[in-house]
């Protein structure tokens, strides 16, 4: 498993904010420029193949940074170790469920 | 994982953590923020992935996800939402700019810092006025 700690861990954290930046800005002007207006315009934007993979690509992107920042935040407040032994994994684990849904989601819509 | 160090010269240091007599510099304020809003949104992230999920099921489902939006309780919960975003970008641009070096002495950081702060309530209020 890839250790995300100290030099690589910034880094990562920098990667994935600016892609999730790019994203979310393209992401809210074309909600502002053109608007989905119906079900059958929401399901259209969202399973063209480019659409699915910058998507996927965006929650990998939010899971890992996440995973970064939410490991500081428990390793910064939980000083016991055995409860950071439990936590750690529980998060690890909630995180992977959330990819393995999203997966699930636009491989459906992928057909 | 390091175990923490319990010498005596440690546990002798006098530590001062009342956060209401801390006079905060606005930076100091900016982190927390910085921080909070990254834990709001990504307890959000689960739910966002519900919705997601749904809207895209049927138009009935759709209708649904949509239907959401009259319940007060969802608008105030989409309006934390919106602040939590709005300062974590912000505050979370402010550190790439200062990572290259943009904004990264005291006066600059210090404005940023302000930017941030009032910038994601400034949000949140046009949000909640237009939704509330």
């Amino acid at each position: 498993m890839i250790t995300l700690t100290g030099l690589r861990a910034w880094l990562v954290q920098r990667a994935t904010a600016v892609y999730m930046l790019a994203f979310i800005v393209l992401f809210l002007a074309r909600f502002v420029i053109a608007p989905p207006r119906s079900y059958d315009e929401w399901h259209g934007l969202m399973s063209g193949a480019g659409m699915i993979a910058a998507t996927v690509l965006f929650f990998a992107a939010l899971l890992t940074h996440a995973w970064v920042g939410l490991r500081d935040v428990v390793l910064d407040y939980v000083h016991v170790v055995a409860l950071r032994a439990v936590l750690l994994p529980l998060l690890a684990l909630g995180l992977v469920a959330l990819g393995t849904w999203i997966v699930r989601i636009f491989w459906t819509i992928g057909g | 994982m390091a175990t923490r160090t319990t010498s005596a010269t440690k546990r002798q240091r006098p530590v001062f953590l009342d956060l209401t007599q801390i006079e905060m510099p606005v930076g100091a304020l900016a982190s927390i923020g910085h921080r909070l809003s990254g834990v709001v949104l990504a307890t959000g992230v689960p739910f966002g992935i519900y919705l997601l999920d749904r809207s895209l099921r049927s138009p009935q489902a759709y209708r649904w996800v949509l239907g959401l939006c009259d319940d007060i309780a969802f608008r105030i919960a989409a309006i934390v939402f919106v602040w939590a975003l709005s300062h974590h970008l912000l505050a979370g641009t402010r550190h790439l700019l200062s990572d290259v070096d943009i904004g990264s002495q005291l006066p600059a950081a210090r404005r940023s810092a302000w930017i941030a702060n009032i910038g994601g309530v400034a949000i949140a209020l046009l949000a909640a006025g237009a939704w509330l």
